[in-house]
């Protein structure tokens, strides 16, 4: 007779705390990365030392901002999501690993919101 | 001592660097560089959201020498991070798993970092 509740065995994680979504999530950002990031320095180099209101006209512009808003999201998830594996891999002492992830993870929400308001205000004329 | 002999895995003070283990432990090193180029990549687009003068500040320090030498340490382990990232990728659909094929496309992944580095470069001082 087993003990563990139903609903637990049709969730089939056994002692873990998730299933493949950290996995997964990580190889969705992933590939999102590859165009993204290669439009990006193709993108950097042609803007090169050009002037404040060109780049803000080049940040602003509907497809630029929609894409730089996409890779700012998923750099910073995909980074959240990697750099919690290696806290979690090198910091063994439980109080300081989850102070640990809850400053790494709560900064990557600050500077991947950031990012994104900085090219909506850049966007919307601010 | 332990009567019975358990296979132990590798013990870096101990554990040969190989090709395949450097490139591995390379992915990860770039991955956090990359992290932490994140936030000068904020830095450039809250510059660029605030004033002509916030802007220029920020320009001035990326196009300083300790300012383009980050950009191109950036650039090494964004490419690489990219490439490598793209075998592993390949692995995840359980090919060039073995041990001759890891080493080949490994060769792959160093090459396309050293040359899509060389390029850019040479683009942004020829956009420049």
């Amino acid at each position: 007779m087993s003990l563990r509740s139903s609903l637990a065995i049709a969730r089939g994680l056994g002692s873990s705390k998730s299933g493949t979504e950290h996995w997964w999530a990580e190889r969705l950002t992933a590939v999102a990365l590859i165009p993204l990031t290669i439009w990006f320095v193709i993108s950097l180099i042609a803007h090169l030392g050009a002037p404040y209101e060109e780049v803000r006209a080049w940040i602003g512009s509907p497809v630029t901002a929609v894409l730089m808003i996409s890779l700012i999201v998923a750099t910073f998830h995909h980074a959240q999501l990697g750099l919690q594996v290696v806290i979690e891999d090198y910091v063994h002492n439980e109080p300081v690993k989850i102070g640990a992830l809850l400053v790494m993870k709560g900064l990557a929400f600050f500077l991947g919101l950031l990012g994104v308001f900085s090219v909506a205000r850049i966007a919307f004329g601010g | 001592m332990a009567s019975v002999e358990r296979p132990l895995s590798p013990h870096l003070q101990v554990y040969r660097p190989q090709w395949t283990s450097v490139l591995s432990i390379s992915h990860r090193a770039t991955g956090i560089v990359l992290s932490v180029g994140g936030i000068p990549l904020v830095w450039w687009l809250v510059a660029a959201a605030g004033s002509k003068e916030s802007y220029d500040a920020f320009a001035a320090v990326a196009g300083s020498i300790i300012g383009q030498l980050a950009l191109f340490v950036w650039t090494v382990c964004l490419f690489y991070h990219l490439a490598n990232g793209i075998r592993h990728l390949v692995w995840d659909t359980g090919n060039w798993l073995e041990l001759e094929s890891a080493r080949k496309s490994g060769y792959a992944v160093v090459g396309l970092t050293v040359f899509l580095t060389v390029i850019s470069w040479i683009a942004a001082y020829v956009a420049m």
